[in-house]
């Protein structure tokens, strides 16, 4: 029996490791000092704005308008945040504005966990979600005063978006991925035309024209409610957006997989249903999250529209005459939330693909 | 009847026909009933409307134009709005992103550091919210009466920011313009043809030439575009409570350019960086194996390998940018879109002027992509230049 002997690495002392990635060289010792006196003044001076000179609590306008500390005003935030939360919903009734997001968040994080991952959990979880979303906002069920559309606002009309179009646009989707590869020519070129050109035109424009230009050209029992036309129209954009990641899944399968299923004598649905689209989507899932996670962001579009949205409403919030010298701090405010929102669905999307990396090698 | 279906290709020729025929005919129906829904209004189809003047005014423009200008004039605005602010932000997005794509590949951890930090804070919250910020940002910069000009010839105050500019005529700096991006584009394809083929001293003389030429040309166009009896620079100075001459920068164009260019510059860094972890170990280890400081292994090799494998993705993410300008209208920026839609109010027209906006930026991406793609097709690597 041979001896195998180990390759031994030193492994660098933890002073060797901070001299390698800070002072390896005497540029690299001037460019760690420079940027570290820069993080330190910007970090310094953001300490100050945000801490220490701020000034805090809800009756505190007064303070904040004479300024004062010369640092951040978060009173508007504790006096304002209902309203960019939850908008013109009525007081009584918030905590059902608050419940509902919190069960989307906890449908968003359940969807994150492996037993999930299939075609008839996932589909079921999100559905079910949304119903419970949409019930404990519209009320007039199980004795919930009803509060309609119009009422809705902040936040939750945010998440209500949002849902609604991954919901309505991923099937949609896979429908178009599966025409845009259709072996009819005049199928997947007419499909093909469709989706490159919804894909070349900005989302607002394509917003204000169902918003605004649908109603002129269809008859009156078609146009429903422009909250509605908004969403379908959004979930129209992502489905185009989507559909092209999915075909680009289904085009990294080899040929064999789809081969082997027919020399099997599957039909093409439980080809599609069993073969293409669940690995389609686990090659697709890192875009998949990134396009999820834009879209989220592109929510905040439908403030030009006339939206009560987050990002209208926090505009709102500091918009009146008591408040006006604080917008700065309302964006901050509702800039953290989108950042909390959208940085761990990216953070979770990065690890995924490195989780999904490891698996394939 | 049974067997006539049996046949695949009579089948699939129904597919097909129904398809397109279903789309065709929800065209047609949009059609015919707005075409009702107009009349019973009272409107009038059709693009007559263009030639009529606007009666409004728009506060930014490159052209002249006025409240008695017509439709189509409005339009051009708007349209050469979009794309000066489009030749502005994605520039610097460029410059920006590249800069902090490489120092988050440099191996310097302080660097990796705040380039980490620019990626994420500015990535992770939306374009939208982010142009209000600055916007608020830059109207709560002092009245013009309370600021000094920074080096005698910057002014940064609430109503805009004021540069230093040339007293030529519009003209002669767009022929300027166009002298320089035609040498640019001579340097693209003599590189590719004769330069390759003639020796390095040469090609490297034949380069000055070029630069030289359409230097004393872009020169010689603005001298000859002066306006008459007035100094050569034209140097903001603070007259009474406000600053006259100089170029005013109004704080939302100002507004959508740092918006657009910083949010681009954190998507392009993630871009860059991918590029940089893509070009392969061994090609910088070659570098040192030959003795190049680590500036020529970055500037000859790692630098042009990067930019050319990320050159496809970089191209979308432009177009991707450009429909992003849209977003000015939220603070009242004149570009296309708001124009459309400025119009569509004030004259109803809806149908017309959403077939020319869908239009516009049809034209304009594809010009872009189809510009970018050739430029790709250029420089890209051909072969086998880099093995892995």
């Amino acid at each position: 029996m041979t001896h195998v002997i180990p390759a031994s690495v030193p492994q660098p002392s933890f002073a060797e490791a901070i001299k390698g990635r800070y002072f390896s060289t005497r540029r690299d010792t001037i460019v760690s000092l420079v940027f570290a006196a820069i993080a330190i003044w910007l970090g310094w001076s953001l300490v100050n704005w945000a801490l220490v000179n701020a000034t805090f609590g809800a009756g505190q306008g007064d303070v904040c308008r004479e300024n004062m500390h010369g640092g951040a005003c978060w009173s508007v935030v504790s006096a304002r945040w209902r309203i960019v939360l939850f908008g013109l919903y009525p007081f009584e009734e918030q905590w059902r504005s608050g419940l509902a997001c919190a069960i989307m968040v906890i449908v968003a994080i359940l969807s994150c966990v492996p037993w999930f991952w299939s075609p008839r959990r996932l589909p079921v979880l999100w559905v079910a979600g949304f119903a419970a979303f949409y019930i404990l906002m519209r009320g007039g069920l199980f004795g919930l005063p009803e509060v309609t559309e119009q009422n809705w606002g902040g936040l939750a009309l945010t998440v209500f978006i949002f849902a609604a179009v991954v919901l309505l646009g991923m099937p949609l989707a896979i429908v178009f991925a599966l025409l845009r590869r259709s072996e009819l020519p005049w199928i997947a070129n007419t499909m093909a035309l469709v989706i490159d050109t919804i894909r070349s035109l900005p989302l607002l424009s394509i917003m204000f024209t169902f918003a605004i230009v649908l109603p002129f050209v269809l008859p009156g029992w078609a146009i429903g409610d422009k909250l509605y036309r908004v969403i379908a129209g959004y979930a129209l954009f992502f489905a185009c957006y989507q559909a092209e990641i999915i075909r680009g899944g289904m085009q990294a399968l080899p040929n064999g997989q789809e081969e082997a299923a027919k020399a099997l004598g599957m039909t093409y649905w439980q080809r599609i249903g069993y073969i293409i689209l669940p690995q389609a989507f686990r090659n697709a899932l890192p875009p998949t999250i990134n396009q999820i996670v834009i879209t989220f962001k592109e929510t905040s579009l439908v403030t030009i529209i006339g939206f009560f949205d987050v990002m209208a409403s926090g505009r709102a919030a500091s918009g009146t005459a008591e408040w006006n010298f604080a917008t700065i701090e309302m964006y901050v405010f509702v800039g953290l939330i989108f950042f909390v929102f959208v940085f761990s669905l990216s953070r979770y999307g990065a690890y995924l693909e490195r989780r999904l990396r490891v698996g394939t090698r | 009847m049974a067997s006539f279906l049996k046949d695949k290709r009579v089948r699939d020729t129904g597919y097909q026909v129904a398809f397109v025929g279903a789309i065709v005919a929800v065209v047609i129906a949009f059609v015919v009933v707005g075409k009702a829904n107009l009349d019973a209004q009272g409107m009038t189809s059709g693009f007559g409307f263009l030639e009529r003047s606007t009666g409004w005014r728009i506060s930014f423009s490159l052209i002249e134009y006025s409240t008695s200008s017509p439709y189509w004039k409005a339009i051009l605005v708007g349209i050469l709005n979009s794309l000066f602010l489009g030749a502005l932000a994605l520039p610097v997005a460029t410059v920006v992103g590249i800069a902090v794509g490489v120092m988050r590949t440099s191996g310097n951890g302080m660097a990796e550091l705040m380039g980490t930090c620019f990626v994420e804070v500015f990535r992770n919250v939306p374009l939208i919210l982010q142009l209000l910020f600055w916007y608020t940002v830059l109207l709560g910069l002092p009245a013009p009466r309370d600021t000094a000009p920074v080096l005698g010839v910057f002014a940064f105050t609430g109503r805009g920011i004021y540069l230093p500019g040339l007293n030529v005529t519009g003209g002669s700096v767009v022929l300027a313009v166009c002298g320089l991006a035609a040498a640019l584009a001579a340097l693209l394809w003599l590189r590719n043809g004769r330069w390759s083929r003639v020796p390095a001293a040469q090609a490297r003389k034949e380069r000055l030439l070029l630069w030289a030429v359409a230097g004393v040309a872009a020169v010689l166009c603005l001298w000859l575009g002066r306006i008459p009896d007035t100094p050569l620079a034209n140097i903001p100075e603070q007259r009474g409570l406000n600053y006259k001459e100089g170029i005013r920068v109004s704080p939302e164009l100002m507004a959508c350019v740092i918006a657009i260019a910083i949010y681009g510059a954190a998507y392009i860094a993630e871009i860059v960086r991918a590029g940089f972890n893509a070009v392969p170990r061994g090609q910088t280890e070659a570098g040192h194996a030959l003795g190049l400081t680590s500036w020529q292994i970055f500037s000859r090799i790692r630098m042009p390998l990067a930019l050319r494998i990320v050159m496809p993705t970089l191209i979308n993410q432009y177009v991707w940018l450009f429909k992003a300008t849209t977003i000015g209208i939220a603070i009242s920026f004149t570009d296309f879109f708001m124009v459309i839609s400025t119009a569509i109010n004030q004259s109803g027209q809806t149908l017309e002027l959403i077939a020319i906006l869908m239009g516009g930026f049809l034209a304009i991406n594809y010009t872009i992509s189809f510009v970018l793609n050739r430029v790709n097709d250029a420089i890209k690597l051909k072969g086998t230049q880099l093995r892995i």
